[in-house]
């Protein structure tokens, strides 16, 4: 049992590889259009060296960063590919398979990963020769604990947008839901400014959100930040097991509504 | 000319019936537009919460650049998105052949075929944010109207970029995140230009000229910039219209269709 999916696990891994590496360019497209972070380190930068903010200017610029980097390896695009699947009825060959269908998506989000990876390295050390006051090094266990933490965000936020992506079942245009969740991953999430920042009202309630848990918890471990470490894990594991108890509900009342293109 | 009136609206009309099929869609795209404006305010509102404010610009003169950049995120969400994301389809099934042969313009044809009414919430919220913040700085209906050439100007020069990204699907066939880049990018547009350290305004003025698309029009509505800046707008929209229709026919010499 074992063995076989640790085989599987292999093969899906190798052939997605492939996949991605065929597609380079499109791959440095995908790394390029993520510069949000970085245009938001400049603006950041520049305010906290005139500004009274609770961070400094190369504590801004080293969130960035780290927040360009965590989101590079938790980009998730499952709800377009599994719509286009259930409206094309191409969903229907993949559950005759003895294997459940999420696997195929899983891997090629992490295969992709490694492919990625250079690039993004290489953008990240364009900004460390921009900013070469800035450059840091994680302690081995924040680094440990933010690896960790980057691992659960990009898990959990699989398991947030498959969830999403069941409603195509029902609805034709599942991807509507996925825009309105990404306004609030965009702006709640940390992307735009450290959590820190916040009013304490609103970071009160944002941090009961699964929203900072995918960026800035992540970020804020990799730059030696991070408080209330232990509470962050378990919320990240509580929204994980409730999104994931829904999917498995919405997959099984799904497939019994699911009819096929032409069937 | 009348008859490229006569083509556009045939297709707008035909567009807008086919889209008026998904009317729930209306609300969707006008629950995100709101969210969107909420969530930029709120990104603005961190800088301006501690009294700090960019260089010259109070909250209410960083509202116009905002509304500004709303207003062109509709209009590329109506006009731009949907039109250049159908080249690369185009491209890839070969049946850009079957625009080529049309007796008008296929620059015309590609970038016109379709309009989607989903951006039109976000002009309006737009126009919205512009209005108040022009309202609590005393604006008179004069500034608005001045601001309408370097808005126009703003719209021209994004349509221009798009366009020739667009036409680089001919060498690269599958790039629809081409697209992607430039709208990251272009984000940079919902702030004031000297907001951003100087390597970074280097970048957006004279690379990816986003201080033309948003700060200017922004700056003529509040009477602070000068006619050099108005100037340079126009002359950089008319030097990039003509220069995507440059590329757009040196593009096509390459374009050999799918099957030959």
């Amino acid at each position: 049992m074992l063995q076989k999916s640790l085989k599987l696990s292999r093969v899906m891994l190798s052939v997605y590889y492939a996949y991605m590496v065929e597609y380079r360019a499109e791959l440095l497209f995908w790394v390029l259009s993520g510069t949000l972070p970085l245009i938001l380190m400049g603006l950041w930068a520049e305010a906290a060296q005139g500004g009274q903010f609770a961070l400094g200017p190369t504590e801004l610029v080293q969130y960035f960063l780290a927040v360009f980097l965590v989101r590079q390896f938790t980009v998730v695009w499952v709800i377009w590919e599994f719509e286009r699947e259930v409206v094309e009825g191409k969903l229907s060959p993949y559950l005759l398979q003895p294997v459940d269908p999420v696997w195929r998506h899983f891997f090629s989000h992490v295969a992709e990963r490694f492919a990625r990876l250079p690039f993004a390295f290489l953008l990240g050390g364009l900004f460390v020769v921009l900013y070469p006051d800035a450059v840091w090094l994680p302690t081995p266990d924040h680094l440990i604990l933010g690896l960790l933490a980057v691992v659960m965000a990009f898990c959990l936020r699989f398991v947030m947008q498959y969830t999403f992506a069941l409603a195509a079942f029902w609805t034709e245009r599942a991807t509507a839901i996925e825009q309105f969740s990404f306004l609030l991953y965009t702006f709640l999430s940390g992307m735009i400014a450290p959590l820190a920042l916040f009013p304490d009202a609103v970071r009160a309630v944002v941090l009961w959100t699964p929203f900072p848990y995918l960026i800035y918890f992540p970020a804020s471990l990799l730059t030696n930040q991070g408080e209330n470490i232990v509470q962050g894990f378990v919320v990240m594991l509580l929204w994980g097991s409730v999104f994931f108890a829904l999917n498995r509900w919405l997959w099984r009342r799904g497939l019994r509504q699911y009819s096929g293109m032409g069937a | 000319m009348q008859r490229y009136w006569q083509v556009l609206r045939l297709f707008w009309s035909t567009a807008i019936a086919a889209e008026l099929e998904y009317r729930l869609n209306f609300v969707v795209a006008t629950l995100t537009s709101l969210g969107g404006l909420a969530g930029s305010l709120f990104g603005l509102f961190l800088f301006y919460r501690t009294g700090y404010q960019f260089q010259g610009w109070s909250w209410e003169a960083a509202l116009l650049v905002l509304g500004t950049f709303t207003m062109l995120q509709g209009f590329s969400a109506m006009v731009l998105i949907p039109n250049l994301n159908k080249i690369v389809t185009q491209v890839q099934e070969g049946t850009l052949d079957f625009v080529l042969l049309k007796p008008i313009s296929s620059q015309f044809w590609l970038s016109s075929r379709v309009l989607s009414p989903w951006g039109l919430p976000d002009v309006l919220l737009g126009a919205i944010a512009i209005v108040y913040g022009g309202t609590q700085l005393g604006l008179q209906p004069w500034n608005y109207l001045v601001a309408l050439p370097p808005l126009a100007f703003g719209a021209i020069s994004l349509y221009s970029l798009w366009f020739m990204l667009g036409a680089t699907s001919i060498w690269f066939v599958k790039i629809y995140n081409v697209t992607e880049v430039l709208r990251g990018l272009l984000e940079a547009g919902r702030f004031p230009i000297v907001a951003y350290p100087t390597a970074y305004r280097v970048f957006f003025t004279f690379i990816i000229p986003v201080a033309f698309l948003t700060t200017v029009p922004a700056q003529t509505m509040l009477n602070q910039s000068g006619e050099s800046w108005l100037l340079a707008s126009g002359m950089l929209a008319g030097a990039l219209l003509w220069l995507s229709n440059r590329f757009w026919r040196f593009a096509l010499r390459y374009y050999t269709s799918a099957s030959s």
